[in-house]
């Protein structure tokens, strides 16, 4: 199992809490996008509560999952926030240019320096 | 002395010949692997990760390596999704080669090739929605120089080079 994947709705169901434990890349793009796709359809949520705890490295493959989420949320009014990256998670996150778009959490020891390319 | 004169041409030839595949770096590794692998999804890690082992052999910061890691996951993934159309059968070849100044690592496929390098190479161009565009954007900005080569259908070589210090 490439991915792991727990979900729970918060506050009324107006935010979905998700926490992955994986490597976000092309091997486990498609399962984080349908769960994700899944659950918030389940119960209707429009926010999306991403606890990066357990994900050990992600890509361009897994920041797409992450655009198109907010894709389809934003219209709706919904937000996304990404709580506890990692630094190379971070890192990504923010050459990126999510952390426009998306509340990003700064991990604590942020030996990398330079945010963006 | 004409044979020697002619051997020493053909030498240069032939060395010449080998720099223009682009091993103009790649004089004298101090090591080298040489593999080939299924282009299933799950070999991308195994991918990244040999590289970065290699890698660490040197004298490298940890930010470096996942820098690595992400510029090899990329062209791997490109050879799979892009070369191959997603195709779980076809062989992904790649090197990897520590020479005195620098890691090279190159990924090979025999795929669909690249009409369009300068489109492709630009930031945020992708051909498929749902991607950002951002591998060879990321591959540009975490190694020290980036190589292309592709012919259309027939395969795309993507070739990654690393200073070191
Ligand atoms: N090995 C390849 N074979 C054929 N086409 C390729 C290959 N690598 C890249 N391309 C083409 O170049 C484009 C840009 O690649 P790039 O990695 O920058 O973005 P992407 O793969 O589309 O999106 P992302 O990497 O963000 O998931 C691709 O959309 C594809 O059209
Ligand atoms: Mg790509």
């Amino acid at each position: 199992m490439r991915l792991q994947i727990k979900v729970k709705p918060y506050l009324n169901k107006s935010w979905l809490w998700v926490r992955p434990e994986a490597e976000l890349d092309m091997a486990s793009a498609d399962a984080f996008r349908q769960a994700i796709t899944k659950a918030l359809a389940a119960y209707g949520c429009r926010n999306l509560w991403l606890d990066f705890s357990a994900v050990s490295f992600i890509d361009s493959s897994g920041l797409g999952v992450l655009l198109g989420r907010y894709r389809e949320l934003q219209p709706l009014g919904g937000s996304i926030i990404i709580t506890r990256p990692n630094e190379q998670v971070y890192h990504l996150l923010t050459a990126a240019g999510l952390h426009r778009i998306m509340e990003i959490d700064r991990p604590a020891t942020l030996k990398y320096g330079k945010e963006g390319f | 002395m004409e044979t020697v004169r002619e051997d020493a041409c053909i030498a240069t030839e032939r060395l010449q010949r080998d720099c223009r595949k682009g091993e103009q770096h790649s004089l004298d590794p101090v090591n080298k692997l040489q593999f080939r692998f299924l282009s299933r999804s799950e070999n991308v890690s195994l991918a990244r990760l040999l590289a970065a082992a290699l890698a660490a052999s040197r004298e490298m910061t940890v930010a470096e390596l996942d820098e690595i890691k992400v510029a090899v996951s990329e062209a791997v993934s490109n050879a799979i999704i892009h070369g191959y159309e997603g195709r779980d059968d076809c062989y992904v070849e790649m090197s990897l080669a520590l020479t005195p100044e620098q890691l090279v690592i190159t990924v090979h496929d025999d795929g669909v090739g690249i009409a369009d390098i300068e489109q492709a190479i630009k930031p945020s161009y992708s051909a498929k929605r749902d991607r950002m565009g951002l591998g060879f954007a990321f591959m540009h900005s975490f190694m020290d120089a980036v190589d292309v080569v592709s012919t259309p259908g027939a395969g795309t070589t993507v070739t990654l080079y690393k200073d070191l210090p």
